[in-house]
């Protein structure tokens, strides 16, 4: 449809384009969305409680009733539910609205306790708010109100008060509908209607916290924030979360210079407003009476505290006596969790003294080369017609990229195949899991791919890949070879990197990975190892737990002269160093940070630094100058204009209006291909079980374990067989059995998973108790274990 | 005063036709046996020996009106499905538990084959894929007959592959509900089928026609409704709309409970019987208990707003009972003697919407409950003045604007029709709200008598002299 304007201008009308009127004012809407959300673009506000534009509406609370006129006269609609239809004429606030709209702000106050001034929720809570500017301004009911026991704890995280529950059923709407964790629900009905777990199973759900900011009262409320402070005293900004490469919207909240709380923020390409526990409450570490306050130096075998100008003096002198020696003899080891202006002045410094010995990844990750594949975006990869994943498990390790791609095989027609050697967190979803034992995955991709099935869905329309190292007892190669049969078959899919650690595409980017030919952080700890590395620069990194391989961390560590580690934390790593400088951490900096996509977006200072711990890219200046290596810069803005100048992916990066709302996509390089290779076939014994290790959402991580409400969760290790193979093992559940390997072994307990193929055995990576790390080998393709009973 | 009815086919002259409780008589008229004796099964070898949609015109033509409540043209209903979308149900709504309400227990238990019969006909007919009988979770002896018939019937080849040897081939799967009053609404069923919730459905966008059970295009009917179509099959359209109007042919069965002589479920003709007809007809109840004089009746289940002895000579026809303020309904008729204590009435049946609120809907959960403890407080003499009007405010909330109700001239009110306004999905909101209502315009004094004066003590500021 086209309409020619006054001025003779051709305007193309959108079919989809519904004209309707809202209180007498023309309002466009678009072709099957609700009267409401139509409205929301409008000033009229029509009060609500059930509806979230991110779910699917079920008209519970009735508090939205407008009035449309039909033929018969004007009807009484939910707008939540009700579509908008051309011509539709709405009104939100005649006297029969009020009245309807009154009552029922009156029925859900009947049996809400008024409790606000000890409610967590009081003065920020939707019912106030509503109470106020939509209620009747009094009540009439003189009964007794409903009595629950006051909050039960339904989870790890989250209390429940059912007095304050006006039954929206937005909470248990997300918990089945958005997280597919179906743990809470309605029980009993009418007065008595409550939201309860079922008995003996808690509400524990990676993605809880969403149904504590979601809920329009002080219903549910987290451990983390109860009590800690009013809404009116918090001081916020926005920022990205870098707990994993997704990089969800947040406001980030304090108060009394202490962070209090993480509230998702709902931008269209990447979160939705959704955000994991893992991500939403390790904001607790950052608060940690452990933190790293002052700068420590080796004093004897201890570290003792010091000043920053002896700390960079003494580093200063270590870095100059490696150089000495080549600058082989110093490497750079981390940079992933910081900023792109952290790694950036890291690698110019670098850059400086010849050192091109770098590595932001920790040998758990992906050749820089896959980011020069053609790039699929979250939102690119949720639209494409085939979702192929070849990739750890996304609900463990990228939770709210699980929740996006969840939602495109459960709403929008996307299909999953899925290439793994355990059932994931999306396998229900999947519509072809084809399982591969470790080693095979490039063998099983190419014969799936040629069958019939396989050809038709992939020609049905666009293909990503998401494709991530899904098992840490495997060599990197596999993974990438796979991917080779997958580009193959399907050369115009696009990727989409699995990363772990929060900024490894802004840190690769910034010049924090191997230069001029150098080797991987692999080939650095394999090179150190023989004595030639004599100083390791440790940018927040932990190698004995952040490499799978701990036996070769700790040969390397044998023969590495001096350690200079940045970081926030004392770790097994920096316990021995020579010089510990404290960082200053997530919520104390401002910077940018890069995600999995390549979405550049802004983190915020909201807090100052603990103690006297700065941002890195201070200290690498400082260090520079103590060095004489000045790389010019004095300021953060000078920093980061120089990083866009400088580093060609960088350069979409002016824009600051988008770096702090929805971010930039970076400018990829050059597209590359990778070749495929000829398929070996590697050979098992059948008395052996092929390991499959990989992370689970609540591990040993540093912000986890610093983080009181989230360090309880944390399970103990243990390797899981298939219920056939535990039979064959012959032990009940629980049983503590020999785990060995070429005479290295170690003794752990056994349970049962479905999850889990005949003939592997996996263990989670980094849990408390056991350490499994001695098993693995990161030089040998995969990883095969003898399972025995110790008699 | 007996009554001589216009001969029709299939019907001896004099007697009352019976269309659904012809086997009524016969104690084993739940038997296969009893069934194929009394031309059992015959209106299914009729029906498949024609076009499916001649069917389905005979049923549009002879205008069998649904026997649940809303009184929709069963033909009509089947027509509204959407075309070549498959698989599609026929779902049977046997969760009969309006107060008051018993016939689809009777037809279950006392002639499950008849329903059966009427299931496979209108599958065939509307060309449905599947069929769910869901019957209510107290009704143990429906659900023990229905399921030894339906067993029968597989044995005798009346249901599954290849009916009767023809073509049309359907299963018929048993569903006994979890006790819940608001399943009786089909969205709620249709949830309460797929293993959820029983909780209405808002409509739109779930028109189960279209969007019902499993997002499939499903037809929910009542079990009377289904039970007309073996007689109809066997006797066509004629003679089905010889009986009673034209806006309501054939009968209808109307269960009566209450201060009556004889309480029971009778197959009336439809359009014509009035209630005077019914109440008083020495054929049916036989006039009020002890000779009483009668207070009030309830014309059509629970939720209907109430009619008093003015009304009596209304017949069973939607068109007149609308408009005078209430509604036929699920075919329950309560009688209340003058010895009925009023509010006490009144409270028994909010308390059972309330009750079987299913919590979903803000104005029917609160307010249904915040209703009946105002009436219990007013029943046990400790309300005031003040609470008669705090109960219309409360139901104004669930049922906005004027309250359909039936004229009444002495009180000054003018009829409002049927149905009411209401801020909720379904009907069982505003249901909690009907009795009070009609309570208290009807029968205000005696809400009155009941409640002490509340005294106003005026307030003086201190200091001020008034």
């Amino acid at each position: 449809m086209t309409i020619v304007d006054p001025v003779g201008e051709k305007i193309v009308v959108d079919p989809n384009v519904v004209n309707i009127t809202i209180n007498d004012k023309p309002v466009l809407a678009r072709k099957g969305e609700f009267i409401i959300a139509a409205a929301d673009r409008t000033d009229d506000f029509i009060p609500r409680f059930c509806y979230h534009p991110r779910m699917s509406s079920v008209g519970m609370c009735r508090q939205c009733l407008v009035e449309v006129e039909t033929p018969r006269g004007p009807m009484m609609v939910v707008s939540c539910m009700t579509p908008v239809a051309e011509g539709q004429i709405v009104r939100t606030a005649t006297d029969t609205v009020k009245k309807a709209q009154e009552g029922v702000l009156e029925l859900l106050l009947a049996n809400h306790p008024l409790d606000c001034p000890v409610c967590d929720k009081g003065g920020e809570c939707p019912l106030q708010d509503q109470a106020f500017s939509h209620g009747p301004g009094e009540s009439r009911f003189i009964e007794e109100k409903r009595h629950y026991e006051k909050p039960i704890a339904i989870s790890e995280i989250v209390y429940l008060d059912r007095e304050r529950c006006i039954l929206c059923d937005r909470c248990t709407r997300f918990a089945d509908e958005v997280a597919g964790d179906p743990l809470i629900s309605f029980t009993s009905r009418g007065n008595d209607t409550q939201v309860l777990t079922f008995p003996d199973e808690p509400f524990s759900s990676y993605f809880s916290g969403n149904t504590v900011q979601i809920c329009p009262v002080g219903a549910l409320t987290a451990k983390p924030y109860r009590f800690k402070a009013r809404p009116w005293d918090l001081d916020q900004t926005e920022s990205t979360c870098t707990s994993c490469s997704v990089g969800c919207r947040i406001v980030v909240q304090s108060s009394r210079d202490e962070l209090v709380r993480y509230q998702g923020v709902d931008i269209d390409p990447v979160n939705w407003g959704w955000l994991c526990d893992r991500g939403r409450y390790n904001f607790e570490s950052v608060n940690s009476t452990e933190r790293l306050t002052t700068p420590l130096i080796k004093d004897g075998s201890e570290l003792a505290t010091t000043s920053w100008s002896v700390a960079l003096e003494s580093a200063a002198r270590l870095i100059r006596l490696a150089l000495v020696n080549g600058s082989d003899s110093v490497a750079i080891l981390g940079g992933a969790r910081g900023t792109n202006e952290d790694a950036f002045a890291w690698a110019l410094l670098a850059d400086q003294l010849g050192i091109s010995q770098r590595d932001a990844q920790l040998g758990d990750g992906l050749t820089p080369e896959i980011f020069n594949l053609p790039q699929a975006t979250i939102d690119e990869t949720c639209a494409a017609s085939t979702i192929i994943l070849l990739s750890p498990d996304l609900k463990e390790e990228l939770p709210v990229l699980y929740l996006r791609i969840r939602d495109a095989a459960q709403k929008r027609k996307s299909r999953i195949v899925e290439f793994s050697s355990r059932d994931s967190g999306l396998t229900p979803y999947a519509w072809r899991s084809i399982g591969f034992e470790p080693g095979q995955q490039a063998q099983v991709v190419r014969q799936t791919l040629d069958t019939p099935e396989m050809s038709e869905q992939l020609r049905r329309g666009d293909v990503v890949v998401v494709v991530g190292r899904a098992n840490l007892a495997e060599n990197e190669s596999l993974t990438l070879h796979a991917l080779a049969e997958l580009l193959h078959t399907v050369p115009n899919a696009k990727i989409l990197p699995v990363l772990r650690r929060g900024n490894v595409r802004g840190a690769v980017a910034a010049g924090l990975t191997p230069q001029k030919n150098s080797g991987d952080a692999i080939d650095i700890l394999t090179k150190a190892a023989t004595g030639k590395v004599e100083c390791l620069i440790l940018l927040g990194a932990d190698p004995f737990s952040d490499v799978a391989d701990s036996t070769l961390v700790e040969r390397a560590f044998a023969q590495i002269k001096n350690v200079i580690s940045i970081d926030t934390f004392v770790n097994r790593s920096n316990r021995n160093a020579d010089v510990v400088l404290p960082a200053a951490a997530f919520g104390e900096k401002n910077g940018t940070t890069t995600n999995l996509e390549g979405r550049v977006s802004n983190v915020t200072q909201q807090i100052t630094p603990r103690g006297t711990s700065r941002p890195d890219w201070i200290i690498a200046t400082e260090l520079g100058l103590s060095l004489g290596a000045d790389i010019g810069v004095s300021s953060l803005d000078e920093l980061h204009q120089k990083m866009i100048s400088c580093v060609v992916e960088f350069s979409s990066c002016a824009n600051v209006a988008a770096i702090q709302s929805d971010g930039v996509l970076m400018v990829h390089e050059t597209p590359v291909t990778i070749s495929r290779s000829p398929i070996v076939s590697i050979d098992r014994n059948s008395y052996n079980y092929r390991l499959v290790v990989s992370r689970t959402m609540y591990d040993k991580a540093q912000s986890t374990v610093a983080s009181q409400s989230l360090s309880g969760i944390i399970t103990e290790a243990a390797i899981y067989v298939h219920p056939l193979d535990l039979a064959r093992i012959g032990v009940v559940e629980g049983t503590s059995v020999r785990v060995g390997i070429d005479g290295t072994n170690i003794v752990i307990p056994v349970n049962a998973n479905n999850g889990v193929h005949r003939g592997t055995a996996w263990l989670p990576y980094n849990h408390t108790g056991v350490d499994i790390r001695p098993l693995l080998n990161i030089a040998s393709d995969i990883v095969d274990v003898r399972i025995e009973v110790i008699k | 005063m007996s009554v001589t009815y216009a001969h029709a086919p299939g019907f001896v002259a004099g007697d009352r036709p019976k269309i659904v409780t012809s086997r009524f008589e016969f104690a084993d008229s739940y038997t296969l046996e009893r069934y194929l004796a009394t031309d059992g099964y015959k209106g299914l070898r009729a029906a498949l020996s024609r076009p499916a949609n001649e069917i389905h015109d005979d049923v549009k033509n002879a205008t069998v009106l649904g026997r649940g409540g809303a009184g929709f043209p069963a033909g009509t209903k089947w027509g509204l499905t959407p075309q070549q979308v498959w698989p599609r149900y026929l779902v049977v709504n046997g969760d009969e538990s309006e107060p008051g309400t018993y016939k689809d227990r009777l037809l279950m238990e006392r002639d499950p084959h008849q329903l059966i019969e009427g299931c496979l006909i209108a599958s065939y007919a509307a060309g449905l894929s599947q069929c769910f009988l869901y019957i209510r979770g107290e009704m143990a002896l429906a659900q023990e007959r229905v399921a030894t018939a339906l067993n029968e019937a597989y044995a005798a080849g009346y249901i599954g592959k290849n009916i009767l040897g023809s073509n049309f081939s359907i299963d018929i799967i048993l569903h006994w509900g979890a006790g819940a009053y608001v399943v009786g609404e089909e969205t709620a069923l249709i949830e309460s089928l797929e293993g959820n919730r029983g909780m209405p459905r808002l409509k739109p966008p779930f028109f189960p026609a279209a969007n019902g059970l499993y997002g499939q295009p499903t037809i929910v009917n009542n079990v009377e409704t289904l039970a007309n179509l073996p007689w109809l099959m066997c006797n066509g359209v004629a003679a089905y709309t010889a009986v009673g109007t034209k806006t309501s042919p054939g009968t209808r069965m109307v269960a009566v409970s209450g201060h009556v002589k004889r309480p029971g479920v009778f197959e009336i003709i439809n359009g014509t019987t009035t209630f005077r007809d019914l109440i008083f007809g020495e054929e049916f109840c036989g006039g009020i208990k002890d000779d009483n004089k009668l207070k009030a009746f309830v014309p059509g289940g629970g939720s209907a707003p109430w009619f008093t002895p003015d009304q009596l000579d209304l017949p069973f026809e939607a068109s007149q009972v609308g408009p005078a303020g209430s509604m036929l309904g699920s075919g329950a008729v309560m009688v209340m003697d003058e010895t009925t204590d009023i509010p006490a009435a009144a409270l028994t049946l909010t308390h059972f919407y309330a009750h079987e609120s299913c919590g979903k809907c803000t104005p029917c959960r609160e307010g249904g409950t915040w209703l009946e403890r105002i009436l219990r407080r007013i029943v046990d003499g400790s309300g005031t003045d003040a609470d008669l009007q705090q109960l219309l405010e409360v139901g104004a909330m669930i049922c906005p604007g004027d309250f359909p109700h039936a004229a009444n001239e002495k009180l000054g009110l003018k009829a409002v029709p049927f149905p009411y306004k209401m801020t909720t999905i379904c009907f069982v909101g505003p249901s909690a709200f009907a009795p009070v209502h009609s309570a208290l315009t009807l029968f205000r004094s005696e809400f009155e008598a009941r409640v002490t004066k509340r005294v106003t003590i005026p307030v003086t500021a201190v200091g001020v002299s008034s």
